[in-house]
């Protein structure tokens, strides 16, 4: 084994971590303006129910209340834009009608946010409660219909094998089938369950709006990952023109896909402030968010797989029903077709997914790390293993034998209809297998159960698809054109060398955490050699930056990262054509190094900084025709996805007599392209596991049948906490992206898609000496200890 | 109510409702916005200040309560810019990503090392255990503060464990 270095970088520490640690960042929350007035919402207890009346008398009349907003006031709006428009839009406010618990039926405006609550508490709605819907299966029956003008409960179907060629699908069904006709074949088949999840960024989503009177125009604060988006979709509400909203995303607590929305509390708050000429900010409760906030996953389905004795796949199927909730939101419909993107993993066998979109009594699903991916590996990991199992193979031989070969690379073909960037997946299992000691590991859980006890090994596989996007996706939905912004999904930067030698970069982004300001500066500064603290990067300001798309969807680095990248070339091109002119020697010659601009060769020939940048702006001191100043802007779109993999193993310690469930090791083996800092990828990275093994173990977003949601507390949804995770140890290979300059694939997800399995086929392993071949996540004490009872009295598969 | 406490070394009085919650107070009438809000309801932390000491949940405490105590917050920690250890190991061992937590956890793990100067991996996890981070996995927090004790005992802190390199086959 040998190392190499492919760090474009290094584990910088983050710019922009000193305000944080001192408690000096700013988030929406923080921020107060003069005469800044509190928005609250009066909630519907039932899922599904006609508004009756709705009086607001009491709570007009308390003093310091403001004005009442039912969907009388605001249904000229419209319902929420989506940009993904299938399914049933969500209005503003509940009009006649409530379609899930929680949902907002009116919105009161007061001088503080005690009052506001109090108001709340003072409107008085009657309703008459309806039937709920939201067994999936059900749903899917139309035995009642969530919303009467829609045909049926089922919004769309996605189906792939490969997507979008009907005569190539019926094929790959025709082969699937054949397969498992044959008698030298194995099929194996599970129903699973890839769970409702809560996002539960840490901060709770806030918004803090106000119309400017006489300047005609909007600022508005909002803890979004798209503020580009949301300024569209306010002007477009509201009939404005794009500039005359300026949103800024501040400091932002957490996203991971729940910010990545455009919220009707946005839209209803700068409604309030232009109504009433004040500042309206609208905070969140922990205790409202999960019915306000859009929740993740939520797929029903069943996986086949047949294959041979000796480890070959011969056809894969998973057919599964997907739940959206009441409406459909921003990417809502989209979300199960990301999935589809990797429906066939990193395999080159048949894959048929067909997956059935429902609106159910039930908050809206969207976005949450990994979305749609990683249920759709869940699937074919999972049914993986017990295809191992089945014919007594090495799980990390039967990925290995059915894996894309590296031959096809760049460009590869993937089963379910699209074109991979990069890859290598068996460079990368083997390095996974011998760093870790796969064998070694075997042996260990060998003597662990020899002994008694209850140890298992968990390996998954995993592709990605990230870095959204290419320019010509607009066709399938990846523009903000719903919100009147129609681009593609490109990236952009900006970068200015200030005329004290400083620079600026300004970026479209909207992190919210991944340290874009300490990533960027890097970038630049690699470029231009100017010191990274010389450099400094502001982004989430839509005023500022330009045209952005957002963060999510592992794409900022990959997208916007490349867009400045190439901003930071035409700098550079630029100055080293002013150095030439100042140094007298030949363009080619001037080099970017240490802080400064040399001459090849002519070490007493050199320039700081502050000088070039001083002439720079002096245009009369220029070559002809250069024109003044030190700045550009890039646009980039790439020409592909990018498709980060990798391998990751747990290795997990059950007590068949309570259930629990110990993580003794978890490893992990991703690729994702060059590095920039590999402190914050790894970041990315830990973070992203304790999200998938939260799942896997923890979180369930459960609903009883009438729709109440019976986890919505953080007692009833637990979090991981650090006493439950362990240690994480990663590595890494590298497989350049050809899709952009840097050679980088996205990291923020690919935690979340590859642990959750990773982490049910180690239980599962652990459990298989007592019959157990399958509990549905999460895997709580109890479940577990049920599933073990279960496999002992035979019931279990 | 009139009260009378010491917040971050300086004597404040103030007129307060009944019902206002310290972390009300601290944000909306001190201005100290770094004691942060994730839940309201005891289970996260994000909220949490050292009162005489200890390190309480300012979430579930009533600002009349905290009459005639005395209170740190994350922005009284640093001393004249110099940052707390605590502070300083969370810079440095990546201990953060949005932030949210950090202040409540910065605090948590002040309270800690005050009780005990070499806490092993174990007493760390378990003392933040109240404190809910969705970002890091929880991994680099330990690091963090495995760094910031070593710095108040005076000794060299672990180097950090991120690999520049990649493995190759
Ligand atoms: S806000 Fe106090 S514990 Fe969450
Ligand atoms: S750093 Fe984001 S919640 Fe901890």
């Amino acid at each position: 084994m040998t190392t190499t270095t492919s760090v474009l970088g290094g584990a910088v520490r983050r710019r922009e971590d000193p305000a944080l640690v001192q408690g000096r960042g700013r988030y929406v929350d923080d921020i107060k303006l003069p005469g800044m007035l509190h928005a609250a919402f009066v909630r519907s207890p039932y899922a599904r129910a006609r508004i009756t009346s709705i009086d607001a008398s009491a709570a007009l009349a308390m003093e310091g209340v403001h004005a009442v907003y039912t969907a009388d006031d605001v249904r000229h709006l419209g319902p929420l834009l989506a940009q993904v428009p299938v399914g049933k839009l969500r209005p503003l406010l509940a009009d006649g009608m409530v379609n899930h618990a929680g949902e907002a039926v009116a919105m009161v405006v007061a001088e503080s946010r005690y009052l506001a609550q109090d108001a709340v508490d003072a409107v008085v709605v009657d309703y008459e409660p309806l039937e709920a819907v939201v067994d999936l299966r059900d749903a899917a029956s139309d035995r009642i219909k969530v919303h009467d003008d829609l045909d049926s409960n089922v919004i769309i179907t996605w189906e792939a094998g490969p997507f979008g060629n009907e005569e190539a699908m019926a094929e790959t069904k025709r082969k699937i089938a054949e397969a498992k006709q044959r008698d030298d074949t194995v099929v194996v088949s599970l129903d699973m369950v890839n769970q409702r999840l809560i996002p539960t960024a840490i901060e709770p989503r806030a918004v803090l709006a106000n119309w400017m009177p006489g300047y005609e125009r909007f600022e508005v604060y909002s803890s979004t990952q798209v503020p580009h988006a949301l300024a569209g979709a306010i002007a477009k509400t509201f009939g404005l023109a794009s500039n005359a909203v300026r949103v800024v995303a501040p400091e932002v607590g957490g996203g991971f896909g729940a910010k990545l929305n455009v919220y009707a509390d946005e839209i209803l708050v700068s409604f309030a402030s232009k109504a009433l000429g004040r500042p309206v900010k609208y905070t969140e409760t922990r205790r409202e968010s999960p019915h306000n906030t859009i929740q993740g996953r939520g797929w029903l389905g069943t996986a086949t797989i047949v294959g041979t004795r000796d480890g070959e796949v011969l056809g894969y199927e998973i057919h599964a029903i997907c739940d959206m909730g009441a409406y459909s939101q921003n990417f809502t419909a989209a979300i199960p077709f990301l999935g589809v993107f990797v429906g066939s993993g990193q395999y080159k066998f048949p894959t048929h997914m067909k997956l059935d979109l429902v609106h159910t009594n039930t908050m809206t699903t969207d976005a949450y790390r990994g979305a749609g991916r990683p249920e759709a590996i869940y699937y074919l990991e999972r049914i993986l293993d017990e295809y191992a199992a089945a014919i007594g193979m090495d799980p990390a031989e039967v990925r290995r034998k059915n894996y894309i070969p590296a031959d096809q690379f760049p460009g590869a073909m993937a089963p379910v209809g699209f074109a991979l960037d990069t890859g290598d997946y068996e460079k990368n299992l083997d390095a996974a297998l011998r760093f870790f000691g796969w064998e070694d590991l075997k042996a260990e859980r060998d003597r662990a159960r020899a002994e008694g006890r209850y140890v298992g090994l968990g390996l998954s596989s995993y592709v990605e698809v990230c870095g959204f996007g290419p320019s010509a996706l607009v066709d399938l939905g990846f523009s903000w054109s719903e919100y009147g912004l129609p681009s593609a999904f490109n990236g952009s930067g900006l970068v200015r060398v200030n005329p004290d030698g400083t620079a600026t970069v300004i970026i479209g982004t909207g992190p919210s955490g991944q340290g874009h300001q300490t990533t960027w500066a890097q970038i630049v500064s690699r470029e231009l050699g100017i010191p990274e603290d010389r450099i400094r990067v502001t982004h989430g300001d839509t005023a500022e930056s330009p045209m952005g798309i957002g963060t999510f969807g592992s794409r900022s680095a990959a997208v916007d990262g490349a867009a400045t990248y190439e901003a930071a070339q035409k700098v550079r091109e630029k100055a080293a054509r002013i150095a030439a002119h100042l140094l007298e020697a030949a363009e080619e010659d001037i080099r970017f190094e240490n802080g400064g601009i040399h001459v090849a060769g002519s070490p007493d020939k050199s320039l700081t900084w502050e000088d070039l940048a001083k002439t720079a702006y002096q245009p009369h001191l220029l070559p002809e025709g250069l024109g003044g100043g030190l700045e550009a802007h890039s646009v980039f779109s790439p020409s592909n996805a990018t498709w980060p993999f990798g391998t990751h193993i747990a290795m997990v310690e059950v007590d068949p007599e309570t259930g629990d469930v110990d993580i003794l090791r978890y490893m992990a083996m991703d690729d994702c392209g060059n590095v920039i800092n590999p402190m914050i990828v790894n970041g990315q990275i830990h973070g992203g596991i304790a999200q998938g093994v939260g799942q896997a173990l923890f979180e369930d977003a459960i609903y009883d049948s009438d729709g109440n949601l019976l986890t919505g507390s953080l007692v009833d949804y637990p979090l991981p906490t650090a006493a439950d995770l362990p240690n994480f140890e990663l590595r890494r290979t590298v497989t350049p992206s050809d899709a952009n300059p840097l050679g980088v694939k996205g990291i923020g997800e690919a935690g979340t898609i590859a642990s959750a399995q990773t982490i049910v086929n180690a239980v599962v392993d652990a459990l298989r000496p007592l019959g157990v071949r399958h509990i549905d996540m999460p895997l709580r004490p109890k479940r577990v200890w049920q599933a073990i009872q279960d496999a002992q009295s035979g019931r279990n598969g | 109510m009139k009260i009378s406490l010491t917040i971050n070394g300086r004597e404040v009085s103030a007129d307060v409702e009944p019902r206002t919650l310290l972390v009300h107070f601290l944000r909306e009438d001190q201005g100290l916005t770094g004691t942060h809000i994730g839940c309201e309801t005891s289970y996260c932390g994000a909220c949490t200040v050292l009162v005489d000491g200890k390190t309480v949940k300012s979430c579930t405490m009533f600002a009349v309560q905290a009459d005639g105590a005395s209170i740190t917050t994350v922005e009284g920690l640093a001393d004249n810019g110099q940052l707390h250890p605590v502070q300083e190991g969370f810079w440095e061992r990546h201990g953060l990503q949005c932030g949210y937590c950090t202040p409540g956890m910065i605090m948590s793990a002040v309270g800690l090392l005050q009780e005990k100067q070499s806490p092993s991996e174990d007493e760390i996890r378990h003392a933040i255990e109240g404190n809910l981070c969705r970002c890091t996995g929880y991994h680099n927090i330990v690091r963090a503060i495995e760094y910031a004790a070593a710095k108040m005992r005076g000794e060299e802190p672990p180097p950090p464990d991120w690999e520049e390199e990649e493995v190759s086959v």
